[in-house]
């Protein structure tokens, strides 16, 4: 009997999900009315819920654990909550940011239930928490209107946040990136990716003479030496090319982007020569079966679980995603892969891209150059960080060591990931409201 | 999927993606009103250049066009590897023996058969009334290392074709049956390439001898047969496992892919390309007065035969060592190196049988005289698998085409239906039309005139090379070699020959090659 809806569950999982994500991509396209729009939402919305409710009655089966049921009851009432807080602290939120940023969340639970229970209530907690602190950021953001002057208050928050872990931090597979206070174990880069923005805009948005982009080069660099330093080659790539993509809108010169690219391939390059850690990781990457054994461990089990799922997935529990060393932090895309499926797995990019587009898409429309370079920056930290992820744990890319945002298992990532989903909603309803209070407010600073 | 020009993209920015029929109505309002607040705004921002302002909305909505189109792009080119990598790639690390997965198979699956392309099944697994299973393997020692083993890391097809073994494609109503009354699913069974009689054929010829015979059908790659000796017993493998695994003659490397020896003779093969590549005549003539000594080097005629007045075709096809060194001390060695790395040599071979060795060719400009008249009649420090010098027979036979070597012919489920089937995958042209006719035409002369001249016969054309390969400083302890190929119609067979200590090629392995070449073309065609 188990067999049975462990089986038919395969492809249930794959059509709900399938259909959510075609939805997306519809709501999207241009002329379309805003009933059908509202539907689409709704029925996405319907999908999560028939997703959620299916993959735990397969997990409950399987697993014969009781608390899977609490948990699910939570999760409900969570995503429930959820809505209705967006809704109504943020009116006219995007919807479909909303609905991902739950499809998203609620694959993390699924897929952490299943590989560790434990990890799984915790990482609910964290999201409650990760709600509670999302639902102030817009009262911050309308509130507070010297965001645009604490240029400098950010950029040494970030650089001492950084050194400290450079410093004091503890090890992780070669990469330094936690600091341990008591029981818990803070990411800082996770969050300092978000300051770091704020900085870069706060420096740019008005100036873009030589003397600020030195300052600002200077000070981004730094950043990135030091986690460079920290071995934490992910994140520095975040930060840089955060750095890059918001230097080039704000300059509106190509050459910069290039050339930054060009440094950094440069910097990469070297850093294969010089660094012991880079240069493992690129051999494993370019032929991960010679070093199976070591260098090319953690890839090869991820690609072992990635082939041995194929299209369809092997079911809920018929894996061996344990296998994956850190399978609930960097390497969860693998375990989603293995067990629900190749089908499911691109899915989820296409449901990243879709909230990467969602992100630049708003940018777009905001006018306030302030609020136009944050949404940008944010959107790209969001974008090379599933990048580089997805594309370490498939072999398409070295690996990183970067988390899945809001799929993987962590607290830093999570609420980070959290607040920048907030920060951009937030501007959103700055950019809807923005419109109408814009004219007004101009004439008046002109006075 | 979504590919945009860049006026869709404005499209796009208009297109209100929350849709509340207001925004729509209020960006009309706002861009009538811009114009309006443009110049006042300029005033605003008095640092900012007035071209950047003019042209404000429009332009940095081309910057977030570049990054997003760049992200897009590359998050396009991820998925697309994804799905790559799940239809095409993702089956060698599936059979990889690091994968725990595929072990784990056996808790629901019984190992399939392996059966010979003419339908012999050479190793089954059968259940007991308690569940346990046991592999058997009815022909023992003769497929031995074709075959292979399934323990202890596994070896030869039941290695390769490990997760097909594992992969029940029985009807789908019996899976559903099995799976609700708990019993296992019976695995796929794995058709190999190797033919019965030729393995049969080459495994008696090659009698008492160490060595290996390998042979290929040059025009599709399907390796025909392969025995390796020393062999044992896989079916005793488990319990005499120490006791094999420690014997000094290392029973269970499969000398046809991992036997690394000197070429001799049959790298002439190598040497005549290289010297006809530089110009040079095949009517150009030799002396050979049973020694040739350079720099105080000597190099001899086997068993000091002396060949006398002779044709470049008469020395290769009577293996004339005299005429051979001084050819190979006029040639250009980084040519001749580029062509044996050309020919395979010091890379892996194209080939997806695992535990396969590189050969290797190290002569450079710099290497001394008497290295280079050892290289070009094949000892020096040249070292060659059987596999390999079957492979570059097989080019020549196919006009220099390579087809990568293969061993499994295709996947049926329990009941006969096909669910797989491999074919031959061209590796491309190793050598050049003109070249392959050229060592055809030489090798031809091996048989009609010189030391092949056993492998003459009604039923084929044969074509090849012997040698005899010096191990020691003992003259009489020399191993036996054929390389060659032979046609009827479409009909071809490349082979290789290696028979350790057994003497003269033309004594030992033209026999057994001979015997290989009657069994195949003596069956129906």
């Amino acid at each position: 009997m188990i067999q049975i809806l462990v089986n038919v569950s395969r492809f249930t999982l794959i059509l709900f999900f399938a259909i959510y994500t075609f939805d997306c991509f519809a709501a999207f396209r241009n002329r379309i009315s805003e009933e059908r729009q509202e539907y689409l939402y709704h029925k996405q919305t319907i999908l999560m819920y028939l997703f959620l409710i299916n993959a735990n009655a397969v997990l409950l089966f399987c697993s014969q654990d009781t608390r899977v049921i609490a948990l699910l009851a939570c999760e409900i009432i969570y995503f429930i909550v959820t809505m209705i807080v967006f809704k109504n602290f943020y009116p006219n939120s995007s919807k479909s940011l909303v609905n991902n940023m739950c499809m998203l969340l609620s694959i993390s639970f699924v897929i952490l239930t299943r590989l560790d229970m434990d990890k799984a209530i915790r990482q609910f907690v964290l999201a409650v928490a990760a709600l509670v602190i999302s639902c102030l950021i817009p009262l911050f953001i309308q509130k507070v209107k010297f965001w645009d002057k604490l240029k400098y208050f950010y950029a040494v928050v970030g650089i001492l946040g950084l050194a400290v872990v450079c410093v004091a931090g503890s090890t992780s597979y070669g990469a330094k990136l936690n600091i341990s206070i008591g029981s818990f174990s803070l990411q800082p880069s996770e969050f300092i990716k978000i300051l770091f923005v704020f900085y870069i805009a706060s420096m740019l948005f008005e100036a873009t003479d030589q003397k600020t982009l030195l300052i600002t080069s200077g000070v981004a660099l730094l950043h990135v030496l030091i986690l460079v330093a920290s071995r934490d080659l992910g994140s520095a790539g975040i930060f840089f090319i955060t750095y890059l993509c918001m230097i080039y809108v704000a300059t509106r010169r190509f050459l910069y982007l290039l050339g930054g690219i060009a440094c950094m391939f440069l910097g990469l390059v070297s850093a294969y020569f010089v660094m012991s850690h880079v240069h493992t990781r690129v051999i494993a990457w370019l032929n991960p079966l010679a070093y199976a054994d070591n260098e090319g461990y953690q890839v090869t089990q991820s690609l072992f679980a990635i082939g041995t799922g194929g299209w369809f997935g092997s079911g809920l529990y018929q894996g061996m995603p344990t296998k994956i060393p850190v399978v609930t932090k960097d390497f969860v895309f693998s375990a989603i892969s293995e067990e629900l499926g190749g089908v499911f797995a691109l899915c989820l990019i296409l449901v990243c891209i879709s909230c990467f587009l969602m992100f630049l898409n708003i940018a777009m429309q905001i006018r306030d150059p302030f609020y136009k370079l944050i949404a940008l920056g944010l959107g790209v930290v969001y974008g090379i960080q599933v990048f580089l992820t997805l594309g370490g744990v498939t072999k398409f890319i070295p690996s990183t060591g970067v988390t899945l945002p809001l799929v993987s298992y962590g607290g830093s990532s999570l609420i980070s990931t959290m607040i920048l989903f907030a920060i951009i909603q937030g501007l959103y309803v700055r950019k809807s409201e923005e419109v109408t209070k814009n004219e007004t407010k101009k004439r008046r600073r002109v006075r | 999927m979504r590919r945009k020009n860049e006026e869709e993209y404005d499209d796009f920015d208009v297109m209100d993606l929350n849709g509340r029929f207001y925004h729509r109505k209020d960006r009309k309002n706002d861009s009538e009103g811009s114009s309006k607040t443009k110049s006042k705004s300029k005033k605003k921002k008095g640092k900012r250049s007035d071209s950047v302002e003019k042209t404000a909305k429009k332009s940095t909505n081309r910057e977030f066009a570049v990054i997003t189109y760049g992200f897009f792009a590359a998050f396009i080119c991820l998925a697309a590897y994804f799905c790559y990598f799940l239809a095409f790639q993702s089956e060698d690390f599936i059979n990889s023996s690091y994968n725990p997965r595929v072990a784990a198979l056996s808790d629901t699956v019984i190992r399939g058969d392996i059966k010979t392309s003419d339908g012999v099944v050479v190793a089954t697994s059968s259940v007991d009334s308690q569940g346990n299973e046991t592999r058997s393997y009815p022909y023992n020692e003769l497929y031995a290392h074709a075959i292979g083993y399934n323990y202890n890391g596994m070896s030869g097809v039941e290695l390769d074709a490990n997760f097909y073994l594992l992969r029940s494609h029985a009807f789908i109503l019996e899976r559903i049956k099995n799976s609700i009354q708990g019993e296992k699913n019976q695995g796929d069974t794995v058709v190999t390439t190797i033919d019965s009689s030729l393995q049969k054929a080459a495994y008696n010829a090659m009698g008492d001898y160490d060595g290996a015979v390998i042979a290929l059908d040059p025009s599709t790659g399907k390796i025909l047969c392969m025995v390796s000796k020393p062999d044992f017993d896989p079916n005793t493998l488990e319990a005499n496992w120490s006791a094999i695994s420690s014997e000094d003659d290392a029973v269970l490397v499969n000398r046809a892919t991992q036997g690394l020896y000197p070429p001799g003779s049959t790298f002439k093969i190598l040497t005549a390309l290289e010297y006809l590549q530089e110009g040079n005549s095949t009517d150009n003539t030799f002396q050979c007065d049973g020694e040739y000594s350079n720099n105080g080097y000597t190099i001899h005629c086997y068993k000091g035969e002396k060949h006398g007045n002779e044709t470049f075709t008469e020395a290769f096809s009577e293996s004339c060592n005299v005429a051979f060194s001084q050819i190979g001390l006029s040639l250009n060695i980084d040519s001749y190196s580029a062509l044996a790395n050309q020919l395979l040599f010091n890379q892996s071979l194209p080939t997806k049988l695992s535990n396969v060795k590189n050969s290797s060719f190290t002569l450079n400009s710099s290497s001394p005289s008497a290295l280079v008249m050892q290289t070009a009649i094949g000892q020096g420090e040249t070292l060659v698998t059987p596999l390999h010098m079957a492979m570059i027979a097989s080019a020549v036979a196919n006009d220099g085409v390579l087809m990568e070597p293969y061993d499994i012919d295709s996947i049926e489920n329990k009941d006969g239906t096909q669910v797989k089937s491999y074919s031959g995958k061209e590796y491309g042209s190793i050598l050049t039309e003109e070249e392959a006719a050229e060592l055809q035409s030489l090798m031809r002369s091996v048989v009609t005139d010189g030391t092949g001249s056993k492998l003459q016969s009604d039923a084929y054309t044969a074509y090849g090379k012997t040698g005899t390969a010096e191990y020691s400083s003992d003259e009489n302890s020399a191993h036996s070699w054929f390389v060659g190929y032979a046609e009827s119609g479409d009909k071809k067979i490349a082979i290789a020959v290696i028979m350790e200590g057994a003497g003269s090629g033309s004594a030992h392995a033209v026999p057994t090659a001979k015997s290989v070449f009657d069994t195949y073309f003596s069956e129906s065609k």
